[in-house]
């Protein structure tokens, strides 16, 4: 799979990066060149092979439903790149 | 002359606890050397007065009796590890004035155990390299470039700050984090021991998250002995990381012995790669039989899907980061670069806070996670990945633990590899596959190169017997009787 400048564009938009126009196709060499590395793993079979999503089987125990943290509101906003009274003040979303 | 500074954690350990030193005398030591060493970059934050009231505090409790198994005991973190009050930065502008309200578990371990905090060291951005190179606080010097060489030598990544500051003295022991080979491949450019344990003995919680099914935090330290007394303190349950194992911790430093009588060493054919060097196959010859000397029995094994692990990672891991890395959107902490709306303001932070190789790795992994592209990517790297633990099943069937080089060639010059993505990620071909079957494994120094830089040699075990690849290493370690100091650092 060999990607095109456009289709570098759509991926960032959906990645939430601004990529510079004159880096798009710099970026769709390199991204090419490892998708082509990484495309060799055709050649594996992998017929009836369950999907690895945990490497040890792990028993995971439940913990009483109650509260164990909380009542931290300085310490959450301390890197906060805005705020007031005590929010976090973000962009306009809604006109 | 040497001072206190070229103590390993063990002996340190012993002369404090005999009163022969204090924490701050060693403290103040490891400061000196580490302002000595500002040329290696090692430091993202010293923290001296952090260290010094935590060393003072430590004497007391030594003149108390209530000594903590490391107490008094200075080590380095690298900057991935959340502390509390303490920038950390994850090698990354977006995180550049990041102060973390709270601590990591693997260092709450550490400072409850009495180990003094030295400073926060440089790394890869966000972990993802293997030179070092990556960092938004630049380059990490290795102590072994010989003098007058420009540009200096790598010390691999992504814990390069770690690997450089123990290999150059500036502190006896620092912490890493392996993804795809982070703490054993730079250990073994700079000449040192570095240890993965298996995934799940060290709690995530608190680490910046990169690949949260292969990451797993580790030590550093110049002998396997301290390693494991660093590892031992680092290790343990946390129900603060749903796949933390509820697991006892061994005494590894206790049962150390270094025997390995009756042992079964594993060769893995598929690990002798086209094209390695001669110096790389030769020395992992005299290590099979240094081993062999000692009594173990060698075994050829096969792991037929190696070829295919460093490709099933960089579908793993990118497509990992790629969701890990969506919680920096300049919102509730880091950077924020303002744009005309909310979509902008997110793409612009991101655009201007992500470096190159990070925004590479988020790119891959947002196409391969992306609808179409599901199947044919994600899904078929993960049923690679049951195939390549398949075979370190089948192999431990017939061994007890496997001996393989850690990296396909000794340091490289910064700069070098950097064109050409591929050739860099290869650099992790014989590291990766622990990290994708989430074994155990140890870089120890063996020998230099005819260049005079240090080479390594892995040791693989099976899920959580760290003992045996300690064991093993420790005996590679007594045989190899690697002595050899870095160019800057005079002998003792």
């Amino acid at each position: 799979m060999s990607l095109d400048k456009a289709l570098v564009a759509r991926v960032a938009g959906l990645a939430r990066i601004a990529v510079p126009d004159d880096q798009l196709q710099p970026l769709a060499g390199e991204l090419s060149s490892i998708l082509r590395w990484i495309e060799q793993l055709a050649e594996v079979d992998t017929e009836g092979v369950e999907p690895l999503r945990s490497v040890h089987p792990i028993r995971r125990a439940r913990r009483a439903d109650e509260v164990t943290d909380g009542g931290c509101r300085e310490a959450i906003l301390a890197n906060a790149p805005e705020r007031e009274d005590g929010y976090f003040v973000v962009p306009r979303v809604v006109e | 002359m040497s001072g206190p500074e070229r103590l390993g954690l063990v002996e340190a350990r012993a002369r404090l606890r005999r009163r022969e030193l204090s924490a701050v005398e060693l403290t103040r030591a490891c400061l000196a050397a580490m302002e000595r060493g500002r040329g290696l970059n090692a430091f993202v934050t010293e923290t001296p007065e952090r260290a010094l009231a935590m060393a003072e505090a430590a004497d007391g409790r030594l003149a108390r009796g209530e000594a903590g198994p490391l107490e008094g005991l200075p080590v380095a973190v690298k900057d991935l590890f959340c502390t509390a009050g303490v920038r950390t930065t994850a090698g990354s502008r977006i995180l550049a004035d990041f102060v973390p309200p709270y601590e990591s578990t693997v260092t709450a371990r550490l400072w409850q155990a009495g180990a003094v905090l030295l400073g926060k060291t440089n790394l890869d951005e966000f972990a993802m390299g293997s030179s070092n190179t990556t960092s938004a606080f630049g380059p990490v010097v290795n102590p072994w470039t010989p003098p007058g060489q420009d540009p200096p030598l790598v010390p691999g990544g992504s814990s390069g700050g770690s690997a450089a500051a123990v290999a150059g003295f500036l502190c006896p022991a620092a912490t890493g984090t392996d993804t795809g080979g982070s703490i054993r491949q730079p250990a073994a450019f700079c000449g040192i021991v570095g240890i993965k344990p298996t995934y799940g003995r060290c709690s995530r919680f608190g680490i910046v998250a990169f690949a949260s099914s292969l990451d797993q935090a580790g030590a550093f330290a110049r002998s396997v002995e301290d390693a494991a007394l660093l590892l031992q303190a680092m290790s343990g349950f946390d129900p603060n990381d749903a796949t933390s194992a509820d697991l006892a911790v061994p005494d590894w430093v206790g049962g150390l012995t270094g025997r390995v009588k009756g042992l079964r060493i594993g060769i893995p054919e598929e690990y002798r790669l086209d094209g390695m060097p001669a110096e790389i196959e030769a020395l992992w010859a005299r290590g099979a039989e240094w081993l062999r000397a000692q009594g173990a029995e060698l075994v050829e094994v096969s792991l037929p899907h190696t070829r295919y692990a460093l490709p099933t990672y960089y579908i793993v891991a990118p497509a990992e980061a790629s969701s890990n890395l969506a919680r920096y959107d300049g919102m509730r902490y880091g950077l924020r670069v303002p744009g005309r709306d909310l979509v902008e303001t997110y793409a612009r932070t991101r655009g201007e806070g992500f470096g190159a190789e990070v925004r590479r790795r988020i790119l891959i992994g947002t196409y391969v996670l992306s609808a179409g592209y599901y199947d044919a990517y994600y899904l078929k790297a993960q049923k690679v990945r049951r195939r390549i633990v398949q075979d370190f099943e089948a192999a431990f069937a017939r061994c007890d633990a496997l001996l393989t080089p850690t990296a396909p060639s000794a340091a490289f010059a910064i700069g070098e590899k950097n064109d050409d993505p591929v050739a860099m990620y290869l650099n992790d071909v014989f590291t990766v596959t622990v990290n994708l079957a989430g074994l155990p494994g140890i870089s120890v120094p063996a020998g230099l190169s005819a260049a005079g830089l240090p080479l390594g040699l892995q040791v693989i075990g099976r899920p959580w017997d760290e003992a045996t690849v300690l064991d093993v290493g420790r005996a590679l370690e007594e045989a190899a009787a690697f002595r050899a100091l870095p160019p800057a650092v005079p002998e003792a």
